[in-house]
């Protein structure tokens, strides 16, 4: 076998100028090319205890697909990948490798880790790129299982199922689907037209999707049931949007992280052909610390603001986004407040932003999640020049399907009660995973969930059987 | 794609759709909303069931040419599809239990409140209707109406059907003559329903509005529709579109109502091209 590649560093991602793509809505990074993959791929050892896939929430087997990318075999590489992953082109791009499959590569103890993402992302844009064929429809095995939610846990299940040979439907109350992959995640970060390859796969695998359908409305689950199905799977995903209940957050240019970015990744504001309205604000105050509130200050910039202020009440140690997201939005020029909490919104005559009041805040002892609790310092109060304030603080789960199914429970927070082991919900044959279970979580999560309850909904019908 | 089974225009700025809409017709109830969406550059747009038909499959719309989405909807002609038509949304409005209810519509408001009369009708309820319209010409649904209540006042504001004055007007009036209501629904533009709201509120007449806010998924997700009742954050989609019209911030919302106006006005104009660019094809 070849020696490896042991240079410390992964090989360098190209991506577009920070101060060419701050203007543009095109991905940021550009991708591998063959040689760079190859030579990424010969800096994994193949060690044999494999703690990279132990540290994947769909187990895809690693260092098998690393060790085709190595040989050139870009096609058994995706085949390898897909044993395990529905989305392979999604997760190469959203996973937060650096928590998981990266974070046990052994090659990251000294130094920086196998790419492992950059791998994903490249055989997966390979196959998209190169595959001729599409995949064959599996024989019927003449069960129908529905979806509820067309997000990755949703697809993610429903490809699980649909390769085993069940008929699943999948229902959606959006007009395109993808869920938060076509509404939430920005095209520089996730390009929508990769999320409708990914899914017209799913549908060549005899997947029916079934758009505009608000079910617990529309249909009820039982009503599912009587139609013929054998199991329910809820991925319904985060809903309502916290706000910080401050003064202030029902004027003109105070918008959810969800509305804004819905309004541009999913009904396209920033495109000229669209109808559809956004408020293109000059200076923006983004609250909150996560990945969602980074993909709303690098819209912003990229819809043309001057100003776009991080506002977070800890300090960057203790934001939950990831790093990469935090580096990109610096590298583009979001300005980061740390230390600051907003405490009210404030207006002009006609209701219509044109302030924030923060007051700085210093880090006390740790709370019950372990980190700093921020205490505010007296008098320290000063407003921050915006016309437009985006709330970015987390979503409740989605009410629509707790308060229209009887016997589902959910927990206090609105989430769904689940065995964790099957993802069963308290109501028989009904499973569900990914936001609606966790509340706000990762893409990845959510797949390994769905994946989790196919392979559940699998046992109880053949169980049944 | 949902096809237009009938398309009739009511008055110069309102048409009335019956849209092909099985799923939506089977549950469809009073007060819920849809939401459609013209073609794929086009935005959500929420709109009151004015009516259904479960064994027809079908579910009827009104709409007033404001925006460019409904103006955009008005080119489609009956046999034509429109691409998306997402319901039924929001709450159903609670209408068991009371003996004598006044609903009141203002304006385009008639085509929401007329189903609600219906339904208390249907239910044995006596149901006054109190609707008003800038002028005779723009009446719409009187002889719907009229089938619909125990008592019908038709109100102008400019005297033209020689009846002048506001929907208050008639309702104070018979508060006043002694007619005990014990719930009044108010639809129509914010200011009717704050005005009505105000004139129940020292009689301790329970009265419900129904809020019509900026929206765009209509299942719980956006956060857009939020307003203020009762100094509490309530997501009109989810938790309305019905609300205590007592507790509702009228002034919020208002202003919350036009952040898009000038906006429009020059998606309007676009839209102007949209259609344009489409006939020339």
């Amino acid at each position: 076998m070849a020696k490896p590649n042991m240079c410390p560093t992964k090989t360098a991602m190209p991506e577009q100028d920070p101060n060419v793509r701050n203007k543009n809505f095109e991905e940021v990074a550009i991708g591998y090319t063959e040689e760079m993959a190859i030579n990424e791929a010969t800096r994994c050892l193949n060690c044999k205890n494999k703690p990279c896939v132990s540290g994947c929430p769909v187990n895809v087997p690693i260092p098998d697909f690393i060790a085709q990318v190595k040989e050139g075999n870009f096609e058994e590489a995706y085949s390898v990948i897909t044993t395990a992953s529905s989305l392979p082109a999604v997760c190469g791009r959203v996973c937060p490798q650096e928590t998981q499959c990266e974070s046990k590569c052994v090659r990251g103890i000294k130094t920086e880790s196998v790419g492992i993402g950059r791998l994903e992302r490249f055989v997966a844009d390979y196959h998209m790129k190169n595959a001729a064929e599409k995949a064959e429809k599996p024989e019927s095995n003449g069960h129908r299982v529905a979806v509820i939610g067309s997000g990755p846990a949703g697809l993610t299940c429903a490809g699980t199922l649909a390769k085993q040979g069940y008929e699943v439907t999948v229902f959606e109350a959006f007009h395109t689907a993808g869920g938060v992959l076509m509404y939430g995640i920005p095209e520089f970060r996730l390009p929508k037209a990769i999320v409708q390859k990914e899914i017209s796969g799913l549908k060549d695998l005899g997947v029916d999707i079934k758009t505009n359908m608000v079910m617990g409305r529309v249909m009820s689950i039982d009503e599912l049931f009587e139609d013929g199905f054998e199991a329910v799977f809820v991925g319904t995903g985060a809903g309502l949007p916290n706000f910080m209940g401050m003064e202030g957050e029902g004027l003109i240019g105070v918008y959810s992280a969800n509305e804004f970015l819905t309004r541009i990744n999913l009904m396209k504001a920033y495109k000229e052909e669209y109808d559809t309205p956004i408020i293109r604000p000059k200076n923006v105050a983004v609250v909150g610390g996560g990945n969602v509130a980074m993909d709303a200050a690098r819209s912003a910039l990229r819809l043309g603001a001057d100003n776009v202020y991080i506002v977070y009440r800890r300090s960057e140690e203790e934001m939950p986004a990831r790093n990469e997201e935090i580096h990109h939005a610096k590298e583009e020029g979001v300005n980061f407040k740390l230390l600051n909490n907003p405490v009210k919104v404030i207006g002009d005559e006609n209701g219509k932003v044109v302030g924030l009041e923060c007051v700085e805040m210093e880090l006390g002892e740790p709370d019950a999640s372990g980190r700093r609790r921020p205490v505010a310092k007296e008098g320290s109060n000063f407003v921050l020049d915006v016309d437009a304030v985006i709330i970015a603080i987390g979503n409740a789960p989605n009410p629509l399907i707790r308060s229209t199914t009887k016997g589902i429970e959910a927990n206090a927070r609105g989430c769904l009660v689940v065995n964790e082991e099957t993802m069963q919900t308290t109501k028989e044959g009904v499973y569900a995973g990914g936001d609606a279970v966790t509340g706000a979580a990762t893409v990845i999560k959510a797949m390994g969930a769905g994946r989790q309850a196919a392979k559940s909904i699998d046992e109880y019908i053949q169980g049944k059987a | 794609m949902y096809k237009i089974l009938e398309k009739v225009a009511l008055n110069p700025s309102m048409t009335k759709m019956v849209i092909e809409a099985p799923h939506i017709a089977k549950k469809a109830k009073p007060g819920q909303f849809i939401i459609f969406r013209v073609d794929e550059f086009g935005e959500r747009v929420p709109l009151t069931i004015a009516d259904y038909d479960a064994e027809k499959g079908s579910v009827t719309i009104i709409y007033q040419k404001v925006g460019a989405s409904t103006l955009l909807l008005d080119t489609l002609n009956e046999g034509e599809y429109i691409l998306d038509f997402v319901g039924p949304l929001g709450v159903p409005s609670e209408l068991e239990g009371y003996k004598k209810v006044a609903v009141i519509g203002g304006g385009a408001g008639c085509a929401i409140a007329y189903p609600q009369a219906k339904a208390l009708h249907n239910m044995g309820t006596a149901v006054d209707i109190i609707a008003g319209f800038r002028n005779t010409d723009l009446i719409i649904l009187e002889d719907e109406m009229k089938a619909a209540s125990d008592n019908l006042y038709l109100m102008t504001d400019d005297g033209s059907n020689g009846n002048k004055g506001f929907v208050t007007n008639a309702l104070e009036d018979n508060i006043k003559n002694g007619v005990e209501y014990d719930l009044v629904i108010a639809i129509g533009p914010v200011p009717m329903m704050r005005a009505v709201s105000n004139l129940t509120k020292p009689y301790g007449i329970k009265t419900i509005v129904s809020m019509n806010p900026i929206m765009i998924d209509g299942t719980g997700m956006c956060g857009g529709c939020r307003i203020t009742v009762g100094g509490k954050t309530k997501f009109a989609c989810v938790d309305g579109p019905d609300f205590d019209g007592h507790e509702v911030d009228y002034e919020e919302l208002m202003k919350r109502n036009v952040t898009y106006r000038n906006l429009e006005q020059s998606a309007r104009e676009k839209n102007c091209r949209l259609v344009n660019n489409a006939e020339v094809k």
